[in-house]
């Protein structure tokens, strides 16, 4: 998907998280991330975490250790 | 088989828990208090002569037909009338009670053609009936007085006379045949709620006439067919009683249209269906119907119906006919050839929220145990999502908490982005009869729509909110309950988290949400939605019904959650009257949610990650069940478009009409190899197809579909499938041909495998619907005859959870280039992507989708009533007709989507839902300029859509 799309798709579900206290915020980020995005697009993210990393709102970036791995 | 008789009691079911006891020609009777002599009557199995009254509507006492005498009391009251009360003792049947009787059917009948041998309801018509059951033997009056049943007299033209009236698609009107017993008149008032008709003239003179003496078609009148249904004559019949005759038997099913779920009785002669009547035992619409399921059932035999499997190499060709035999094999290689060179992951399917349980169930079966992977997905994606993360996350379970009759205790009613009176007819009727009875509504909507301000009906308050605004103005609504104390607390600190409930609290009541605050970006003014907060809080029995303009928004899981905060702080969960309830678009919303076609969860709402979950259905299945969620339906286009993603099944789903973005869904699907269509007719996805699958309709398969209230409900075969064979055993011999090894021989064994699976259905069973009718899950131990109202003693998942409601505003802006937005909807007479109803005579309502724009900025632009405009946005652009309404605020346009030349999702972008992906059909910022016809798309698409149709001609046999 085009990476502006999956960065808004990301940093969306980071809004919603901001509400809440920062550590169950990361986890929030990371947890709907772990359920709901299929490898590929886990894949994709991790990639552009790794190479594009201002895209990402911070708590994107914070969740990124605790976001499941593709194998 | 049989035709079924419903007993018509003569009048309505008293609610009253007191009983009273009576005599009645002897027997004794114990009824409800309130009941009248006549019901009483009935259920004794006593019928007493009627004409003018009928249990759909109240009494009205104007034939005197039903005259009985009753001891110690003088004269012949009318026993539709008379309420009955203790020791009473009646006779229905006297001397006097006869004559009265004869003399009056003596003077129906001299006013009423004696043509019974050629009239289309000769067996079904009550005159005839009562004729019979009077003993009436002879008429003294002939037709040379005045009357009502011949066009001339004397040579003269009768001035009484009034000629058919035939504009109504459906039903015909013949006053000749009128004995003005004013049934249907309260019929269209009591149970549909419309008032279209009025009883014109007095004494002789008078007539019913649809609204100021129009035609039916042109007046108020919205075809639910209550009226028809009332009619004790011919004199309002269906057209297709007039052509094909009374039926001979008849079978109970459930309509395929919306979400309401209303049950009919399928009424035919052999395997030709005469009529759809409303079934009065139907728990989710008492006998009551809509112009959809009543009339529109035309599509089942409309000749653009294809009945063959098609097959073709590339979309650029035209369809080649097949055998089943070889249409499945060609699929199946294909499918498992994409599989060996793209991976495991490179197929999936689409359920439909349109079939049944089962065949959901299967399609989903079919991905996780066939193909291997979690590719499963449902046009719910594109609806509904958001209620299931929404109200999953607050209470535990993805469903609505209420049953249908619940709005019958209702005090006040909050309507936010739903339209029930055009998109869930029968609960929209059901809902103003509770309004006319005094309960109080708020609508929150862009619009102004008909509930608004309709015949006896008017909102205490209309919130007029922006576009996208949803969550501040509910934030806000809250913010009010809270800070002035308005909350429940009790219920609060019993049934929820409290400490959750206090941090929620802190943030709500945050000046920041206060609606002198919010009203600048929601444009409600902060008086109105003050009061409106009181209102609810503090009204009584307050219940939520929202539909899709709450979910189709980039925070459309937010606002779900900002509505279970609403119902938990003002109390309003877990008993009758109250609740959170969304209002489902398609006939198998929740079924198709419930079956497990999400891509994250198997059937029962749990996830693919949890291995205790999986573990059911590896055992029964024997396979491995892959433990990372698949791809939803825009991330398949996505991935499609990036090349990883190639072959589809889609059932009974048009996602190049109906989802948004058409740009990117065509693109998304002409760059896969294999798309399956199966379906009814060749619909706009089909374009892009290399496999078409022919579908068969709701009449000619077994099934169940469950609706927005948890009700599953039958679905019963009432003829052969006219393509060979009903839709689950297309998607068996599609699993079979990949190498499965399903023996389904009847979907009730579907239905088996679900309850053995799925906890909240563990209970159900075909015997079981047999016996009830239907049932509301959760059906199981704890709930054996399922569940009508949920969280009685506790929500699902324990406590119920406050969650903080931030408001976001969308990307998705109003600036110089696109300074309107643009929001959708549904009318009445069409149905989703219009493929059943546009071929069906509903088109005479809605020939065309319009673009609704207020005077003031049509003016600004130039534009009159009727003027085609172009409608841009920054994903691409079509164009319509303008209809010029203050409906809409200045700033705001709305269409339906009903036609696919309008290509309205053309203009609607890629923006979501944040939680599931659910698009944002309901917020796209346009620009609306005048134009002279079609847009260059438009025309682009008809030439290519009349290519990719062509179907090859068969060549002739050696
Ligand atoms: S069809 Fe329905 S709306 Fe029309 S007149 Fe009859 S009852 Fe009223
Ligand atoms: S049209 Fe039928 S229901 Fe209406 S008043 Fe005449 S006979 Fe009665
Ligand atoms: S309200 Fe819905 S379910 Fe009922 S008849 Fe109309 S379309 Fe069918
Ligand atoms: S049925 Fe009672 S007066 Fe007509």
């Amino acid at each position: 998907m085009s990476p502006e799309k999956l960065a808004r798709m990301a940093n969306q579900i980071a809004t919603f998280f901001h509400s809440k206290p920062h550590d169950e915020a990361v986890t929030g980020v990371a947890e709907h991330i772990n359920n709901f995005w299929e490898p590929r697009m886990r894949a994709q993210l991790f990639d552009m975490l790794a190479n594009d990393n201002e895209k990402f709102d911070p708590l994107v970036r914070e969740a990124e250790s605790r976001i499941r791995a593709v194998n | 088989m049989r035709l079924i008789q419903e007993t018509d009691f003569g009048t309505p079911a008293s609610r009253s828990e007191k009983t009273v006891t009576l005599t009645i020609d002897g027997f004794e009777v114990t009824v409800p208090e309130g009941t009248s002599v006549m019901r009483a009557s009935a259920e004794a199995g006593i019928k007493v002569p009627k004409l003018c009254a009928t249990d759909m509507v109240d009494a009205f006492g104007s034939c005197r037909l039903c005259l009985v005498e009753i001891e110690g009391r003088n004269g012949t009251p009318s026993s539709c009338t008379t309420p009955v009360a203790d020791g009473m003792v009646v006779h229905t049947q006297t001397g006097k009670l006869k004559d009265i009787r004869r003399g009056v059917m003596e003077l129906y009948i001299s006013d009423h053609p004696l043509d019974c041998l050629t009239c289309a309801a000769n067996g079904d018509c009550e005159l005839q009936d009562m004729a019979g059951a009077v003993g009436l033997r002879d008429v003294r009056y002939g037709y040379e007085g005045d009357n009502h049943v011949t066009a001339r007299q004397s040579d003269q033209p009768n001035m009484r006379w009034m000629p058919k009236d035939e504009s109504n698609p459906y039903f015909t009107y013949d006053p000749s045949k009128c004995i003005v017993c004013s049934r249907c008149v309260r019929a269209c008032e009591e149970v549909q709620g419309t008032f279209a008709l009025t009883i014109e003239g007095r004494g002789f003179d008078s007539r019913v006439s649809p609204g100021m003496h129009e035609d039916f078609l042109a007046s108020e009148c919205v075809s639910c067919g209550a009226c028809v249904q009332a009619c004790p004559t011919a004199t309002l019949t269906e057209k297709s009683i007039i052509e094909i005759g009374q039926p001979e038997h008849s079978v109970v099913t459930t309509c395929a249209y919306c979400g309401v779920g209303c049950s009919f009785k399928a009424e035919m002669r052999g395997e030709e269906l005469v009529r759809m009547m409303p079934y009065k035992d139907g728990k989710a619409n008492r006998g009551h119907s809509c112009v959809k399921g009543r009339f529109a059932y035309g599509y089942a035999n409309h000749k653009d119906r294809i009945l063959n499997p098609m097959i073709r190499e590339t979309i650029d060709q035209p369809w080649r006919e097949v055998s089943w035999e070889e249409a499945m094999s060609f699929t199946a290689t294909r499918m498992r050839g994409l599989q060996e060179t793209y991976g495991k992951d490179s197929i999936g399917v689409i359920t439909s929220s349109r079939c049944t349980n089962e065949e959901t169930f299967l399609v989903q079966k079919l991905a996780r145990a066939v193909f291997r992977n979690n590719n499963t997905d449902t046009c719910a994606r594109v609806c509904h999502s958001p209620t299931g993360y929404g109200l999953g996350q607050a209470f535990g379970t993805s469903a609505g908490t209420q049953d249908f009759d619940s709005v019958e205790h209702t005090d006040v009613v909050i309507v936010i982005g739903a339209n029930p009176t055009d998109g869930h007819p029968v609960f929209g009727s059901r809902l103003k009869k509770r309004l006319r009875e005094g309960a109080k509504l708020i609508v929150i909507d862009p619009r102004r729509i008909d509930l608004v301000r309709s015949p006896h009906i008017a909102a205490a308050h209309h919130l007029p909110l922006k576009p996208g605004t949803n969550v501040a103005v509910l934030t806000s609504l809250a913010h009010v309950i809270v800070t002035e104390g308005l909350m429940d607390e009790a219920f609060i600190r019993e049934r929820c988290d409290w400490d959750e409930f206090q941090d929620y609290a802190e943030f709500v009541a945050d000046p920041r949400h206060s609606p002198e605050e919010t009203e600048a970006i929601t444009g409600v003014p902060a008086k109105e939605l003050r009061a409106a907060a009181r209102l609810f809080a503090t009204g009584g029995n307050g219940a939520v019904y929202y539909g899709l303009g709450i979910t189709e928004h980039s925070q459309g899981s937010t606002a779900v959650m900002a509505l279970a905060n609403l119902a938990m702080m003002t109390g309003n969960i877990g008993r009758n009257g109250v609740g959170v309830n969304p209002l489902r678009g398609q006939n198998n919303v929740q079924g198709s949610c419930d079956m497990g076609s999400f891509p994250h969860e198997l059937p029962g709402y749990r996830h693919v990650k949890l291995p205790e979950v999986r573990a059911i259905f590896e055992s029964l299945w024997g396979v491995e069940i892959d433990s990372e969620p698949g791809l939803r339906i825009p991330n398949m286009l996505d991935a499609a478009v990036d090349g990883t993603f190639k072959g589809i099944y889609i059932q009974g789903e048009d996602i190049l009409q109906s989802d948004p973005d058409t740009h990117h869904v065509s693109a998304g699907l002409a760059a896969m190899e294999c798309v399956i269509v199966h379906d009814l007719f060749l619909n706009e996805t089909a374009n892009y197809a290399h496999v078409f699958l022919p579908g068969s309709t709701f009449l000619e398969k077994d099934g169940t579909f469950t609706n927005a209230e948890r009700r599953i409900n039958r679905v019963r075969k009432v003829m052969s499938p006219k393509n060979g064979y009903a839709d689950w055993e297309v998607t068996q011999l599609l699993a079979n041909a990949m190498g499965a090894n399903w023996n389904y021989t009847h979907p009730s064994q579907v239905m088996d495998e679900i309850a053995a699976t799925t906890p909240s259905f563990a209970g159900v069973t075909y015997d079981l619907l047999e016996e009830k009718g239907s049932v509301q899950w959760p059906c199981n131990e704890a709930h054996p005859e399922g569940s009508p109202i949920m969280h009685v003693d506790g929500f699902v998942r324990g406590k119920g959870k406050f969650i903080v409601t931030e408001y976001v505003a969308t990307d998705e802006r109003t600036g110089p280039r696109f300074p309107l937005l643009l929001t959708t909807g549904r009318i009445l007479s069409q149905y989703n992507v219009g493929a059943q109803t546009r071929r069906t005579a509903n088109v005479a309502w809605h020939d065309e989708d319009r673009l609704e724009i207020h005077p003031h900025d049509a003016e600004q632009r130039g534009i009159r009533d009727g003027d085609y405009v172009r409608l841009a946005s920054r994903a691409g652009e079509t164009s319509l007709r303008a209809l010029i309404t203050d409906r809409v605020a200045p700033g705001v346009v709305y269409t339906t989507f009903h036609h696919p030349g309008t290509q309205a999702n053309v203009i609607t972008t890629d923006y979501s839902d944040w939680a599931t992906n659910c698009p944002e059909y309901k917020v796209t910022a346009v620009q609306v300029t005048p134009s002279n016809g079609p847009t260059e798309w438009q025309v682009e698409y008809e030439e290519q859509a009349r290519q990719a149709r062509r179907i090859l001609q068969a060549e002739p046999a050696e």
